[in-house]
């Protein structure tokens, strides 16, 4: 039995070189029912545009949020247009450089929001390379492990749909759908998250970086995905987590500056773009104080409808803090396996961050299917997705009941976002423990014995 | 007594006071009558040069240190009850929107306009028994261009310019006792003995207000004074007060009679309006009097019966004089007024929803400009892009458009633009707004009742059918002289529409903490979950041992022997 945790060694030997090559081959092959699934998404996309559904579904209260709804970005266009800044009111409260974007571009708007299949080209090339990598790694791992565990690595044969799966995952999803054709713009966030991934796997440190800051730039809470993305970066370069290494304090201060740097510029340029500060506090202070209590999946809006006056600042913290809370313990536990650890980020972020829509969500279930390896540790994968489906179909007929029919009241839809997110906990704890279990039985061997010679059960301890 | 002091006393009295009091009195078509009472206080004095006042003789004293204090270059303030019915009153002559609405233009030299209109507002709440005070910044604007200076004067700055309505005020006698102590006689003598409460506020429409602004003395403007105006507006029902008879009289209307004019007054005056009735066909007035006065009134020449309360023949020999109105007949119709709005919500649910404001222009022939005023509470979110106006089913795009977004729960939507009204048409004002879910201390004590937003304030000159006066010191019936007249061909109308009532959505007010601890159940499952895989490893459960093999093991370790 290996006592060294293998993936350590092997991991930092065998990164793939040329991710290109196999992901050639891939496209060559794959290319039939990529194109297929392109199409199918596409026209279900056009469709929904063109029916009556568009304008139902842009108004829905899970789909878009105050910051990311296109009817507030469309007012913010028109309040520049009538000279007034659109910072000055509180409607509007996405970024300068989106309303900047779409001051040129509104025309197309609707070919912007297909930006999700681009979205998805990002991550199904993503979990290409993610797929070669581990290819090179199970060939030559193989003979490391356990014998019994053999069954746990997944062989290339199996890996080899896993691109497809996540395109579908992303592209197919409901919640995917609904957020673009509703023209939120949720679906650039996602983009420009998908596309640090995307840099960060490659290697590319300076792209990483640059998209990084764009995406904290949007919304602030993607500043937690730094620590994956240096981890994953310095995996690949070499450099050992160590503290007492210069090298270490080298790259983190090198990724810091091009991160820092980059999001300084992005500031200054929309200082200039509008020739004030006023966004900073439209924008970020808007995120983090959570002024608008219009009613979301997420778990902020009631909590502070309700909310002593006097309490209100401690339980903000307490709230937003959540998000950048589990960053430290997750990356120290999850160091040798960054990508993981950006899965769990996401997720965390999507379930603590003060205005959440289902695009969000949509983010951090496009990796599922890269996780299908852990599907035999799962345990409440039954309980998880009817309840996801259950409050998913329950949102809009609560809320037709409170706002449309007066018979219902605000307590019914609250207990949907908090079922909501309860299942969102539950699922990303429960892939938290697979990946920990599986990682144990790497380790140890997948059939263990107590002492006795009879079968073991794992318990955490 | 001392000479210089002596002295300075006869200046003081040396200077100019006049006062002057007057009751219109409209016969309307529909049976009910309109009374509208106008007390004029002029004082001159050197406003502009802020020196400090401290004797008043017919001017209240209370408003004088107000004015002086708050640098106030004008003040109007109104209570109104009840909304004005356009259609069927007619223009009044002086309109108020319904609930209380304050405006004033402060001085320039005043550096801090807003902590001196918070200050302001209060004060004014205790002279007035009013809930002014609720007047604090989401509900104050500064219009551009709707409310102009009336007096004199050329400040045009917005700035020192403060708007401010409160729909939900309830106006009642606490209201018009105040009121009424401002009068030089009180409601002792004069045509105030007419101000009973118990009869006012048994109306469909009582409004009251305060004007205090600067005007001139003389056609060449070399002396400028003060004036108070303070009117009241009253319309009666015919069932409710009249008692379904076409029938009104002075003490059938107030209760009282009339026995004198108030002394300190220069001019004390009825006027009843008789333009429909030349002839007497409509209604009959008793006692008759051959006084006659023509005025422009609303872009009309309008012909009045007058009674001189400062003659003694006016009250005859029973020395009181009781007016009576008794109609003829019920037929005749009444000038449609020229210009005319209403407003309302459309929409369902609380979610979102739409204002249509709709503006008629019923002049046959001529198109003329409106200026449309809203301020729209921050909790109803309106989209800018959203807004349309539409004339005869075209598009008709406001010349001038001034927005200001809202704040949340700093300030209101201020939006105002200056639309062509074509002639004989409807134009129709819409935009879409969403409603907002507040704190739950945010809401007012019924939630469910709704929440008022204020009237649109429609300001317009109008084409008049006949040449105004323009001349603005010689001397005319008071309720003629409000807005100043710049022009021979239009004159100036301000309409106000409905307040709105809204309903938003309402969480449950009973259950702070249950939501309190529910939500923070769920955030403590996600930090549960998470820092039990975090701190705790995997490790091969072994079976815990027996109770009876465990005391055997505590008592074999106490004996000094290896456990079993």
């Amino acid at each position: 039995m290996s006592g060294l945790p293998g993936f350590l060694i092997d991991d930092r030997l065998h990164f793939p070189s040329c991710p290109s090559q196999g992901g050639q081959r891939f496209l060559v092959e794959m290319a039939a029912p990529l194109t297929l699934l392109l199409v199918l998404a596409v026209t279900i996309r056009a469709a929904l545009f063109r029916s009556s559904l568009a304008e139902l579904i842009a108004e829905r209260v899970e789909v878009v949020s105050p910051i990311t709804a296109w009817k507030r970005v469309v007012e913010g266009l028109a309040l520049l247009d009538l000279g007034v800044s659109p910072y000055s009111g509180d409607v509007f409260h996405e970024t300068p450089l989106i309303i900047y974007l779409f001051h040129f571009v509104v025309d197309y708007a609707e070919i912007t929001f297909m930006l999700d299949i681009k979205t998805t080209l990002t991550f199904t090339d993503l979990s290409l390379m993610l797929f070669q990598f581990r290819k090179q790694k199970f060939a030559l791992e193989a003979d490391r492990y356990p014998l019994d565990c053999l069954e746990l690595i997944r062989s290339p044969k199996e890996m080899y749909y896993i691109p497809l799966k996540v395109a579908m995952f992303y592209l197919l999803n409901p919640f995917t759908i609904l957020s673009c054709v509703a023209k939120s713009t949720c679906g650039l966030n996602n983009a420009v998250v998908a596309l640090f991934i995307f840099s960060t796997i490659k290697g590319n440190t300076l792209l990483s970086a640059i998209f990084l800051c764009l995406a904290t730039y949007q919304s602030i809470y993607p500043l937690t995905l730094c620590a994956p993305a240096m981890l994953y970066l310095m995996q690949r370069q070499y450099i050992p987590v160590n503290f007492r290494r210069a090298s270490f304090w080298w790259f983190i201060a090198q990724y810091l500056f091009m991160y820092l740097g980059s999001l300084f510029v992005l500031i200054c340029l929309s200082f200039f773009l509008l020739g004030s500060w006023d966004y900073m506090p439209s924008v970020y202070g808007f995120i983090l104080s959570v002024p608008d209590l219009t009613p979301n999946i997420g778990l902020f809006w009631y909590f502070f409808a309700e909310m002593f006056e006097h309490f209100r600042l401690f339980f903000l913290c307490v709230f937003q803090i959540n998000v950048f809370f589990y960053t430290i313990p997750l990356s120290v536990k999850l160091k040798e396996h960054p990508v993981f650890l950006i899965f769990m980020q996401l997720a965390v972020i999507s379930i603590f961050k003060s205005y959440p829509t289902v695009g969000d969500i949509a983010l951090y279930m496009a990796f599922l299917p890269v996780w299908s390896h852990l599907y035999r540790f799962l345990r409440n994968t039954f309980l998880v997705s009817c309840v996801l489906l259950a409050c998913s179909t329950l949102f809009p007929v609560l809320w037709h009941l409170w706002i449309y029919a007066g018979s219902a009241n605000s307590n019914f839809y609250y207990a949907i976002t908090l079922l909501f997110n309860v299942a969102q906990i539950l699922l990303v704890s429960d892939y938290f423990y697979a990946f920990l279990r599986r990682e144990h039985h790497l380790t140890y061997g997948l059939y263990l014995k107590r002492k006795d010679g009879s079968e073991a059960t794992l318990v955490l301890k | 007594m001392h000479v210089a002091s002596w002295f300075q006393k006869c200046i003081e009295i040396l200077i100019f006071y006049d006062f002057q009091e007057e009751l219109v009195v409209r016969p309307l078509h529909s049976g009910d009558i309109y009374a509208s009472f106008q007390f004029r206080t002029l004082w001159e004095t050197d406003f502009m040069r802020g020196n400090k006042v401290s004797h008043y003789r017919l001017f209240p004293k209370s408003l004088g240190q107000v004015i002086s204090k708050f640098s106030v270059r004008e003040l109007h303030i109104s209570f109104t009850q009840g909304y004005w019915r356009t259609m069927q009153w007619g223009q009044p002559y002086l309109p108020s929107p319904p609930g209380a609405e304050l405006w004033v233009w402060f001085q320039d030299s005043v550096t801090d306009v807003d902590a001196t209109w918070k200050e302001l507002t209060n004060v004014l709440s205790g002279i007035f028994c009013a809930s002014l005070n609720f007047i604090d910044s989401t509900n104050t604007v500064q219009p551009s261009a709707s409310f102009k200076p009336l007096g004199i004067g050329n400040v045009t700055d917005h700035r020192f310019l403060r708007y401010a309505t409160l729909p939900r005020e309830i106006v009642c006698t606490e209201n018009l006792t105040p009121w009424k102590k401002l009068l030089p006689c009180g409601s002792k003598a004069g045509l105030a003995v007419l101000l009973k409460s118990e009869k006012l506020f048994h109306s469909s429409f009582h409004s009251q207000a305060v004007h205090i602004r600067p005007v001139c003395q003389d056609w060449q403007c070399k002396t400028t004074s003060w004036e108070l105006r303070q009117t009241l507006n009253v319309v009666f029902d015919l069932h409710n007060s009249g008692q379904g008879k076409r029938e009104w009289s002075l003490f059938k209307m107030f209760s009282r009679t009339l026995t004198e004019a108030c002394p300190l007054a220069s001019s004390s005056k009825i006027y009843i309006d008789i333009t429909d009735n030349p002839e007497g066909e409509q209604f009959e007035l008793s006692p008759a009097t051959s006084l006659l006065s023509q005025a422009m009134v609303l872009g009309d020449r309008r012909t009045f019966s007058v009674y001189d309360l400062t003659q003694q023949d006016t009250f005859g020999s029973v020395r009181s004089l009781n007016l009576l109105i008794r109609w003829k007949s019920t037929e005749g119709d009444m000038l449609r007024p020229l210009l005319h709005a209403e407003r309302y919500v459309a929409g369902y649910g609380l979610q979102t929803g739409e204002i249509h404001t709709l503006m008629y222009n019923h002049h046959p022939y001529r198109s003329f400009p409106v200026l449309l005023l809203d301020s729209v509470p921050w909790y109803l979110r309106l989209y800018i892009h959203t807004l349309t106006v539409t004339s005869k089913g075209k598009d008709n795009k406001p010349s001038y458009i001034h927005y200001q977004p809202s704040k949340d729960r700093v300030r209101p939507h201020l939006l105002e633009m200056l639309v062509q009204l074509p002639p004989n048409s409807v134009t129709e004002v819409t935009v879409q707004f969403e409603r907002a879910l507040l704190k739950w201390t945010e809401y007012t004590p019924d939630p469910n009742h709704g929440f008022y937003v204020g009237s649109s304030v429609i300001s317009s000159l109008v084409p008049s059918t006949v040449a105004m006066d323009t001349n603005s010191t010689r001397e005319r019936p008071l309720f003629s002289s409000f807005f100043p007249c710049k022009e021979e061909s239009s004159y100036f109308v301000r309409v106000y529409t409905e307040p709105l009532l809204v309903n938003l959505p309402t969480p449950d007010f009973s259950m702070p903490y249950n939501v309190i601890c529910l939500t923070c159940t769920v955030v403590a499952v996600g930090y549960g979950s998470l820092y039990n895989l975090l701190t705790r490893s995997f490790q091969i459960e072994e079976p815990s041992p027996g109770l009876a093999k465990r005391i055997a093991n505590v008592i074999r370790k106490m004996r000094g022997v290896p456990p079993l």
